[in-house]
């Protein structure tokens, strides 16, 4: 019974995660997209990325509207879900959750403004300045609640006495050992995939309508986007596997499926596990893991054998950090091949098969930012807070939790197709050239008015 | 020197203050806009609420927020005790605050004129104030069971007593009263005057049942809690001085003139009734298990969430009077030139 409420707690909280996450991360990657495409807008006087600017804040502000719900919906059942949780680690992960509020108003604040002050400057740079403030908001709102993360799987920042948390450094708390390897992960990927999102849909569209002047100067903005971040993020991939084998070798190993600490370790892509748990039809690189974890072929790495049964992570992480890495070299090499077709003049970079891949890494790069985030997750179990508090202590005891799980399925099911609904009959009756031609004509009446009225 | 926990709490009731102001100002405007509709008056005021609520919408909700991790971040305890027991009628404030604020966006930016969405915006208006007031009919005391290491809400007693129905009806004639009063208010500023007399007439009619539930809500208080009913007399001067305030923005409602000091006039009503109320409460939070000195975190949290609070209100007040100058105060964008 007891056991039960706490897998369906875990259910709920995983579900309202999983749906957020997406909506997170276009939250925390478009804005700088839109902020990118105006500024190029003004300076190269190009309509074609003012008007992208104008359509993604467009499809942005809806996102938006599900990131909010769902990230009140997260914020409260932190304590519905897990009161026991929040009264312990409260008194030291308080800080940053209250500064993420700070920084989501900040945003929300100034999206309000961008969104309804499109003409009202006469001075374009003074519109393309809000987007700071948004984008700044966006990040920090990621840093806060990342080092939240942090803290939970490298709890700093307290001494432990009779079951409670004392002489509290909330600062410490926040700048955790964790704490920058996770950031520089979390915005790297975020920004990828805000980036991919954009391209895939401009790529897709070109598929279905044919090529057009706005489209690919949409698709060529956001793959260097895309090749910028994806090497970014294959740094932070490495930087966060580094800090793992340095701090918690016990998640690394389980990702791997290291058992035996060995110098010279391979690392082991794919496979299952038999029966004797042994590892079979993975492919072997030799030495490739301890290269990963320390930057030396020959060093060695702890396996999941030193550590206590009841401590080790579950042994499904492995496909969940395989997949994650994957994904994320697979658009990499796909942002690599778009820009050696595009300099390579005898190729042409919109062809058929280069736009389905590109149509692909946008779903592909979400799916990689939920494989990442269940490993970050699952990875740190059976704690809740890594040495101090098991996920079972931390739960409800309340058995309704089950029963709010499929009200929430619900919920999450509703508004996902809204979304998409909605999203579609926004653009689907404006193609953006029609709406280009529009703006031109608008643009120039206004000036006859103005010369008129000389 | 004062201390950080009276500091934290404070602060704190003075954000759920504030979230009663804009909230009611919000839910209400919903629901008016959605009965209009079915009055077939929705020409007369629906650009008018539209316009006001577009570039604030998603602001509400953060005060909300804020005031709910705040507490929890001063008063650790709250977490164990509300989080427990509210899991059921929290999570239905949570998908209430869900539907509310995405559908709010998919009628504004996608699909204008639907009824259906209109609908859930407005019946969701009223059904949010009626769940969140739970927690402060908990807060009473009474209405929690703690059986060794968990904490149950004790439905029964919740449904049956008279003190928590009472309370959830004035929050709802609250969020009408308030949300009446401003948008007379706003549709006077707007020089809008078919909107304005219909503003008016929703102000005037709301304002009797919000003095009649709070005045009820008072007796059955001093049933449940005598204790808070005690301390709040002690504050008759607050009360009465809230009393005073209703009538004068009465009194300017029914003269149909300065229709902004009547809008002050009704915050500050709320103002001087919400601080008695809460005063009174004081030393708990939650009557009898936490109290602000029980409950709450250590110094040196309590002193960092304060600096972090401090600062995030130099950002915050700039960016907010930025706003009210660009929208809610701008003649042009009100009246709908802009």
């Amino acid at each position: 019974m007891a056991v039960d409420t706490v897998l369906w707690s875990k259910w709920l909280t995983g579900l309202t995660l999983a749906f957020h996450a997406i909506f997170a991360t276009v939250g925390v990657g478009v804005p700088l997209m839109i902020a990118i495409a105006e500024f190029i807008g003004i300076r190269k006087k190009d309509p074609h990325y003012t008007l992208m600017a104008k359509r993604w804040t467009r499809g942005f502000i809806i996102s938006v509207a599900v990131g909010v719900v769902t990230g009140t919906a997260i914020a409260l059942q932190l304590s519905l879900v897990w009161p026991n949780f929040m009264q312990l680690a409260g008194n030291v992960i308080a800080l940053p959750l209250f500064m993420e509020v700070f920084a989501f108003f900040f945003e929300a604040i100034f999206l309000g403004i961008y969104m309804y002050t499109w003409d009202r400057f006469r001075n374009p740079y003074i519109h393309w300045l809000l987007t700071i403030p948004i984008v700044a908001g966006a990040s920090m709102s990621a840093f806060f609640i990342t080092t939240v993360n942090g803290f939970m799987n490298q709890p700093e920042g307290f001494t432990f006495e009779n079951g409670h948390f004392t002489a509290v450094n909330p600062l410490q708390a926040m700048f955790n050992a964790a704490t920058a390897s996770k950031v520089f992960h979390v915005l790297s990927s975020a920004y990828l995939t805000g980036a991919a999102l954009l391209a895939g849909i401009a790529a897709f569209t070109m598929l279905r309508k044919g090529v057009s002047a706005y489209y690919t100067k949409a698709l060529k903005l956001m793959m260097g986007v895309v090749l910028l971040f994806g090497l970014l993020n294959t740094l932070a991939g490495d930087v966060s596997a580094k800090f793992l084998a340095e701090h918690q070798p016990e998640k690394l190993a389980a990702a791997e499926w290291h058992f035996e600490t060995e110098s010279g370790a391979d690392l082991i892509f794919l496979g299952w596990l038999n029966a004797e748990q042994q590892i079979v039809g993975a492919i072997h690189i030799p030495k490739a893991l301890s290269f990963l974890a320390f930057g030396d072929f020959n060093a060695e790495v702890t396996g999941l054998e030193e550590f206590p049964l009841d401590e080790r992570p579950p042994l499904l992480v492995h496909y969940l950090f395989d997949f994650m890495a994957g994904i994320g070299f697979a658009i990499l090499g796909v942002a690599l091949l778009y820009f050696l077709f595009l300099l390579w003049k005898k190729r042409n970079e919109l062809n058929k098969w280069m736009l389905r891949a590109i149509a692909l890494t946008a779903p592909l790069a979400f799916l990689g930012v939920e494989m990442g985030w269940l490993y970050a997750e699952i990875g740190r179990q059976p704690w809740i807070v890594r040495g101090y508090m098991r996920v079972e202590e931390a739960a409800t005891s309340s058995p309704s939790v089950r029963t709010l799980f499929f009200v929430f399925l619900l919920l999450y099911v509703v508004l996902g197709m809204m979304c998409a609904i909605i999203l579609r009959r926004l653009f689907r009756n404006k193609p953006a050239d029609e709406e280009l031609e529009k703006l031109m004509k608008e643009k120039q009446a206004q000036a006859i008015e103005v010369g008129e009225s000389v | 020197m004062i201390s950080y926990e009276l500091i934290g709490i404070s602060v704190l009731w003075l954000f759920l203050y504030g979230y009663l102001i804009v909230a009611s100002i919000d839910f209400g405007a919903g629901f008016f806009a959605f009965y209009a509709r079915l009055t077939k008056q929705d020409h007369l005021i629906n650009r008018l609420i539209s316009r006001y609520l577009s570039p604030v919408w998603e602001i509400t909700n953060v005060f909300l927020v804020f005031f709910f991790v705040g507490i929890v971040g001063f008063f650790p305890d709250t977490a164990y005790y509300y989080g427990s027991a509210l899991l059921v009628p929290g999570s239905i404030a949570i998908i209430l605050l869900a539907i509310r604020g995405s559908f709010y966006a998919f009628e504004n930016y996608g699909s204008k004129d639907n009824i259906v969405y209109l609908f859930l915006y407005g019946a969701s208006g009223l059904l949010i104030p009626a769940s969140l007031s739970v927690a402060l009919t908990l807060s009473e005391g009474g209405f929690i069971i703690v059986n060794g290491e968990s904490v149950f809400l004790d439905y029964m007693a919740l449904f049956t007593s008279p003190l928590s129905w009472m309370i959830v009806i004035l929050a709802i004639v609250s969020v009408l009263f308030i949300s009446g009063t401003f948008l007379a208010f706003y549709a006077s500023r707007a020089e809008d005057a078919p909107a304005l007399r219909l503003m008016r007439k929703f102000a005037l009619f709301w304002s009797t049942p919000t003095i009649i539930a709070a005045l009820t809500a008072f007796i059955y208080l001093s049933q449940h809690n005598e204790r808070h009913y005690q301390n709040m007399m002690d504050l008759w001067w607050l009360l009465a001085l809230s009393v005073s305030f209703f009538m004068l923005a009465m009194w300017l409602l029914y003269k149909g003139r300065r229709y902004g000091l009547a809008f002050i006039s009704v915050m500050l009503q709320f103002f001087c009734a919400f601080f008695a109320y809460g005063i009174g409460h004081y030393p708990y939070i939650l009557d009898p298990y936490i109290s602000i000195q029980s409950g709450a975190t250590h110094e040196s949290m309590g002193v960092a969430l304060i600096a972090a609070f401090i600062g995030g209100l130099c950002l915050l007040i700039p960016s907010i009077i930025l706003v009210f100058k660009l929208f809610l105060f701008n003649v042009d964008y009100v009246k709908g030139k802009k």
